[in-house]
C-alpha cells in the first residue's frame, strides 16, 4: 500500500506500469485518474488546498478500510495539491487483486471516500474571479451505499 | 492553549491559517461560541455550522465533541477531494 500526497505532477502511465510488478498472484489491476476539468469554460487554474498531516492520515485510513473489505494484493493513492491547469492530472487510484471484482469495488470505494473524507479543497480561478468548489450532496449520498 | 487551524474559505474569512487560542471551553461548540464573540469576521465564518466540518487532532469529529486532551482543532468546509 502506498499513499502519496505531493505538489509535483506524476506520470499515470509510469505509475501503472510499475504497480504490482513481480507479484504473479495479481490477476486484475484497476486504475482511475482524476483530471482537472474546465467546468465553466473559462478556467485559468485550479488551486487545491489540503491539511498536511491529516491528509496522509485520512487517506491511509481509507486505504486500510478498503483492504479490510476486499481482498487486495496492493493499492496506490496519489493526490496532488497546489496549482493545476485544465488537463492536468489531480489524483490517481490503483488497486490490484486476484479477480477483478475486488479491484473494481475497492477503486470505486476509494474514490467515493476520498472525495468527501480526505481534507482537500478545490478553488477554481476563472476569468470571472475565484470560487471555492462546493461539495455536492450526491458526493455525501455516494457514501451511503458502502455502509454495512 | 490549543492550536486552531482554518482551511479554504474559513481561512479566508478569518484572515489567518492558524492561531493559538487560550480557551476555557470544554467542547467544540464552546470554543466556537468564544471565537464568535471575538470579532465580526469570526461570527461570519461560524454563522452557519451546517456548512462547516471540524477535526480534532486530525480526525473528523463533531461540534458536540469534548476538547479534553485535544491539542489541535481544525475548522473547514465540506471537503472536495478527488
Amino acid at each position: 500500500m502506498r499513499v502519496v500526497v505531493q505538489e509535483a505532477p506524476f506520470d499515470p502511465g509510469a505509475e501503472l506500469n510499475a504497480f504490482g510488478k513481480g507479484d504473479t498472484d495479481i490477476g486484475a489491476v484497476v486504475s482511475f485518474t482524476g483530471v482537472t476539468r474546465d467546468v465553466s469554460g473559462g478556467l485559468s487554474r485550479m488551486q487545491i488546498e489540503h491539511y498536511p498531516g491529516m491528509t496522509e492520515r485520512a487517506l491511509t485510513q481509507i486505504c486500510e478500510e478498503a483492504q479490510s473489505r476486499w481482498s487486495l494484493a496492493d493499492l496506490l493513492v496519489i493526490h496532488r495539491h497546489g496549482v493545476m491547469e485544465a488537463g492536468d492530472n489531480i489524483m490517481m487510484v490503483v488497486t490490484a487483486s486476484r479477480h477483478r471484482a475486488d479491484a473494481f469495488a475497492a477503486a470505486d470505494f476509494l474514490m467515493d471516500y476520498l472525495k468527501s473524507r480526505a481534507p482537500f479543497w478545490k478553488k477554481e480561478v476563472t476569468v470571472d474571479g475565484a470560487d471555492w468548489v462546493a461539495a455536492k450532496d450526491s458526493d455525501e449520498d455516494a457514501l451511503d451505499r458502502w455502509s454495512q | 492553549m490549543i492550536n486552531v487551524l482554518y482551511f479554504a474559505w474559513v481561512r479566508e474569512r478569518i484572515g489567518l491559517p492558524k492561531e493559538k487560542v487560550e480557551t476555557s471551553a470544554t467542547t467544540v461548540m464552546g470554543l466556537v461560541d468564544e471565537l464568535r464573540a471575538r470579532e465580526e469576521r469570526y461570527a461570519l465564518a461560524f454563522s452557519d455550522l451546517s456548512a462547516l466540518r471540524v477535526a480534532l487532532d486530525q480526525d473528523l469529529s463533531d461540534f458536540d465533541a469534548s476538547l479534553d486532551g485535544v491539542r489541535e482543532v481544525a475548522f473547514f468546509p465540506p471537503m472536495t477531494g478527488g
